[in-house]
């Protein structure tokens, strides 16, 4: 028997889930084990994206039983288009992140034993593969616990500083919730395919070849959209995020941002349109409002931030938005029998799933890279970089201009198919929903434009001016590790943005898959150079002509004006002949989302406090300045507060039956027995 | 093989890169006649630009690659975005490279690096110019999405050349939703463009600079391209307006007189609009910064009321 895709699948996991055992084996030599532990993840990582591209090309499905687990419940794994397109999401990030981790990793060394964060990395990427590639409730569930607690331990991995043993049971509190409530949405599923009595609906097929009664298909999707968009960061249940990525190191955080967050995506994909089938208009509308909010509150709470990776992780919130947007207009117009705009806007969603694991990797490897250099997240303390590190400078930027979603990066591909998707509401039978989504696409350039602005601060702040801090630190530009795992996801964010008609090509398999219907040969009717989503009247976009067209007449000017030989004077700064100019003069992370905050300060809970020294000659003329500014996200007040004050009422209710007494105990067993004697005899 | 698309590229190309300069020395004029003051000629944009391209540049020390690169960036997507909106013709081999969403964000890469390199240099004015044009720009990009989709609605279609074939085909009567459409049209091109009310194009006084305080360390061949991309930019913008509100004129078939015509018709059409700017321009006071959320917002409000309007009264 050949080979197939599900067996090189399921050697990539197996080869992660030994992994740490050679690398438990090699922890008294930490250099060697971080060669030769990264390097076999990038290798595993390698063959998932080879056996996930090869489905999706193919468009076929393997399976495979495993007859280990439970008796008479034996594991199914699975291999479709969409768990295929997943798994070449994950691996061509862990990829990259492994080849940057051999770097990275290495800045540990003396300082801490590396071998906990490789086993538990190992173990996370496997993980992730096999939540993709489950095929029943069980292993499923397994495999997300699996996911989670070793991110659990990835994020306590520095666990002497307080922030982060907080953020780690923070984060772990929030997964279990969201993973109660998957629990039971699968249970509802399976319930409902065979019936309570058998345990045979465990199994996805036994749920996709069931028929759901509304309500109780409405119940489950309630309960696995809520846990799902737990783990994805969706606002309002995005606290843990902002906490637990800044904190993880770097590696890791690009991971949980650019590929973990796609588990829930994709568990969400898969119980709506794969397992439950039909469903009625408004579950994409739940799913589309939650979207917006989160993009549009995402990048308003990333603005404000003044810590690198504590932004970026903002971001993350932001791009599930945009990614659920995609996903919402999809299933409304699958429930209104609309299957080529349905796949029009699946597209989008899936396709800006890829391109924000590509560019928010790429972010978060930047952000390690001067983090590892300087020792520094607070962007207030920053700046100058492009100077002493000017590869990861232009790496970063590249990952700024596609997560602002300008041309011709990847960030821009999926966000204009989002547009797109939204521009063909007007086709839907409903007045109201035609009145209402437009708006929608008015929310979506609002978060566009103020990610521009985000990135701008983001990148100017940390990289140009002066530097900003009093102590200027030693700073070494990335080793070359770290710097292929960029320059390979740039690479990757480059190509997405100028080829997507090939892209969009290859997944065409998924919404084939899901929704009978794709958007490949008209995407690609005018070659590969023309993107034509719907018919070309419609809309075009040419990515190679508007990257080359740019880069054409840039050269020609650049080349014409250098035909006489003019000179460049260095010159100390102008600023309009003001001279005392000093560093601390520079706008900041703060001062540059000054305004922003001005106009969108009521979302915030903003707490600014001004005050001047006592010690001065006249009240006009302090010596000093005291300048406070708190930003808080609002939700915690409103949301998290109160569920935290309930808890510890009513567990001070609950101890005090902790008497310290054994006759109490004692007691307390006799009526225990009694009550289950009495009623369940 | 037809070469007349080709050409037509070409020219328009070139009518960018030269008219673009008189639209401006247009407007000068205009706005001088209109405050009672003598002008320094329509040309004068043209001499400004000649002693800058003559000129050594001064660059400070701590200027990065991003510093020296978005003068030629700007200048690139100025240039592209000329072949792509239907200035002279709509047949252009260029038009199906970008429809009216890929132009707008073609504008926000070059605004993206204009304010970056207002951050590269380190001053206070810099990074001021770089937060209130983002800050702007924000505002703005929800509403000029708005009007274009308003637009967008009749004809179906977010192509420029096919939204402007189909108004001329003459299915399109003036309806209130693009009257709604065209005023917050008009109200982000002033926005997009720095004029009055939002940003003062003449002015160097610190706290009233927008775009000028970005490109204040600029000098010589650099600044040259930047003023010639920023001159480029309001015509770019008054041409889309023309495109997508009023296209009559614009040659559709190879046809030398058609293409006499549209030339004709652009220039009449750029006399009209440059009197209206100078209009507004004189009629109304510069903005404090914060009173710009309520003038963005009304340009969000029309473009969204233009909407209601297709959809309830069209």
């Amino acid at each position: 028997m050949n080979p197939g895709p599900v067996d090189l699948a399921s050697l990539s996991v197996i080869i992660l889930l030994c992994a740490p055992l050679l690398v438990s084996l090699l922890s008294r030599s930490q250099r060697l084990l971080i060669y030769s532990g990264f390097a076999l993840t990038a290798a595993a990582s390698l063959l998932a994206v080879f056996a996930g591209a090869w489905t999706v090309w193919s468009g076929e499905t393997q399976k495979l039983i495993m007859l280990i687990g439970l008796p008479d419940l034996p594991f199914h794994l699975r291999l479709d288009p969409l768990a295929g397109f997943f798994l070449v999401v994950i691996g061509l990030l862990s990829f990259f992140v492994s080849v940057y981790s051999i770097g990275y990793v290495k800045g540990f060394l003396g300082k801490r034993s590396v071998t906990s964060l490789a086993i538990f990395y190992c173990l996370f990427l496997a993980g992730m593969y096999m939540v993709v590639l489950s095929d029943d409730a069980l292993i499923f569930l397994i495999s997300w616990e699996v996911m989670a607690a070793a991110s659990y331990f990835l994020v306590m991995f520095e666990d002497e500083r307080i922030e982060n043993r907080r953020a780690a049971f923070l984060y772990m509190v929030v997964a279990h919730v969201g993973a109660i409530a998957i629990l039971l949405s699968f249970g509802v599923l399976a319930g409902l395919a065979t019936g309570f009595g058998s345990f045979s609906g465990y199994t996805f097929d036994a749920m996709r070849s069931a028929h759901f009664p509304v309500e109780w298909a409405t119940v489950a999707f309630l309960l696995s959209f809520f846990g799902f968009a737990a783990k994805a960061g969706v606002i309002p249940l995005h606290v843990w995020l902002p906490e637990a990525h800044p904190v993880a190191p770097s590696n890791v955080s690009a991971l949980m941002s650019g590929v973990m967050l796609k588990t829930a995506i994709y568990g969400i994909i898969r119980v709506t349109f794969d397992l439950i089938r039909v469903f009625p208009w408004w579950w994409g509308a739940i799913v589309l409002v939650f979207g917006l909010v989160s993009a549009v509150m995402g990048v308003l709470y990333a603005l404000m931030q003044h810590d690198l990776k504590r932004l970026l992780a903002y971001h993350s919130v932001e791009n599930i938005g945009i990614i659920l947007i995609g996903i919402g207009l999809a299933m409304i117009f699958t429930a209104f029998k609309l299957p080529l705009l349905a796949a029009l806007a699946l597209t989008a969603g899936i396709y800006h799933t890829l391109n924000h694991a590509m560019f928010k990797g790429l972010l978060f490897m930047g952000a390690g890279a001067v983090l590892h250099a300087t020792h520094e997240r607070n962007m207030e303390e920053m700046g100058g970089l492009i100077h002493l590190m000017p590869w990861t400078a232009a790496l970063f930027l590249i990952g700024c201009i596609s997560i602002s979603a300008l041309p011709p990066f990847n960030g821009f591909v999926s966000e204009w198919l989002t547009f797109q998707a939204f521009l063909l509401s007007p086709s839907l039978p409903s007045p109201l929903l035609k009145l209402l989504i437009p708006m929608g696409a008015a929310l979506l350039a609002l978060t566009g434009a103020l990610a521009a602005a985000c990135f701008v601060k983001a990148f100017g702040v940390t990289f140009l001016g002066h530097w900003r801090g009093h102590h200027r630190p030693n700073v070494r530009e990335a080793d070359w590790p770290m710097r292929m795992g960029m320059i390979m996801a740039a690479a990757a964010c480059l190509l997405l943005g100028i080829l997507p008609t090939l892209a969009i090509g290859w997944m065409d398999a998924v919404p084939q898959q899901l929704i009978g219907a794709s958007i490949g040969t008209s995407a690609g009717a005018f070659g590969w150079m023309w993107l034509t989503p719907v018919a070309y009247q419609r809309a075009s976009y040419s990515g190679p002509i508007v990257f080359f067209g740019i880069l054409g007449i840039v050269i020609a000017a650049y080349l014409l004006l250098h035909v006489r030989p003019g000179a460049i004077h260095r010159v100390p700064i102008w600023d309009c002949g003001f001279e005392k100019i000093d560093q601390r003069m520079q706008y900041n992370a703060t001062s540059f989302a000054m305004p922003i905050r001005r106009i969108f300060g009521f979302l915030f809970n903003v707490k600014e406090r001004v005050r001047t020294s006592q010690q001065t000659v006249h009240k006009a003329f302090p010596k000093k300045l005291y300048y406070s500014l708190h930003v808080r996200d609002r939700f915690w007040g409103w949301l998290y507060k109160p569920v935290i004050r309930a808890s510890f009422w009513g567990s001070r209710k609950v101890g005090r039956l902790q008497q310290g007494r054994i006759q109490a105990y004692l007691i307390y067993s006799f009526v225990t027995i009694i009550v289950l004697l009495v009623f369940l005899r | 093989m037809n070469l007349y698309p080709f050409v037509m590229e070409i020219l328009q190309v070139l009518i960018l890169l030269a008219i673009g300069p008189a639209f401006v020395g247009w407007v000068r004029v205009l706005k001088c006649w209109a405050q009672g003051r003598s002008s320094a000629g329509l040309f004068q944009p043209y001499r400004d630009l000649r002693k800058l391209f003559s000129k050594d540049v001064v660059l400070a020390e701590n200027a990065s690659w991003i510093f020296r690169f978005m003068p030629y960036l700007v200048f690139g997507t100025a240039v592209l975005a000329g072949g792509i909106i239907p200035i002279l013709s709509t047949d252009l081999p260029l038009a199906a490279t970008a429809d009216v969403i890929v132009l707008v964000s073609l504008f926000a890469i070059a605004r993206f690096f204009t304010a970056l390199a207002g951050m590269d240099i380190g001053t206070a004015f810099g990074g001021m110019g770089a937060s209130r044009e983002m800050t702007v720009a924000s505002l703005a990009e929800p509403a000029m999405l708005m009007a274009i989709f308003t637009m967008s609605l009749a004809s179906r279609s977010t192509s420029l050349s096919y939204m402007a074939q189909l108004v001329m085909s003459g299915q399109s009567v003036l309806r209130p939703s693009i009257v709604f459409a065209l005023l917050a049209f008009i109200l982000i091109t002033l926005a997009e463009t720095g004029r009055i009310p939002v940003d003062n194009p003449a002015t160097h006084l610190e706290l009233t600079m927008i775009h000028e305080a970005m490109i204040l360390e600029y000098s010589g061949r650099h600044l040259a391209l930047i003023e010639w991309a920023s001159m480029m930019k309001l015509f770019l913008f008054t041409a889309l307006g023309i495109a997508v509100f009023a296209p009559w004129g614009i040659a559709s078939s190879a046809d030398l007189l058609a293409v006499a015509a549209a030339l004709f018709f652009m220039l009449l059409k750029l006399g009209a609009a440059g009197i209206v700017l100078v209009l507004i321009e004189t009629g109304l006071a510069k903005m404090r910064l914060f009173r710009l959320t309520e003038f963005l917002g009304s340009a969000f409000l029309l473009a969204t009321l233009g909407m209601l309007s297709y959809f309830i009264l069209e």
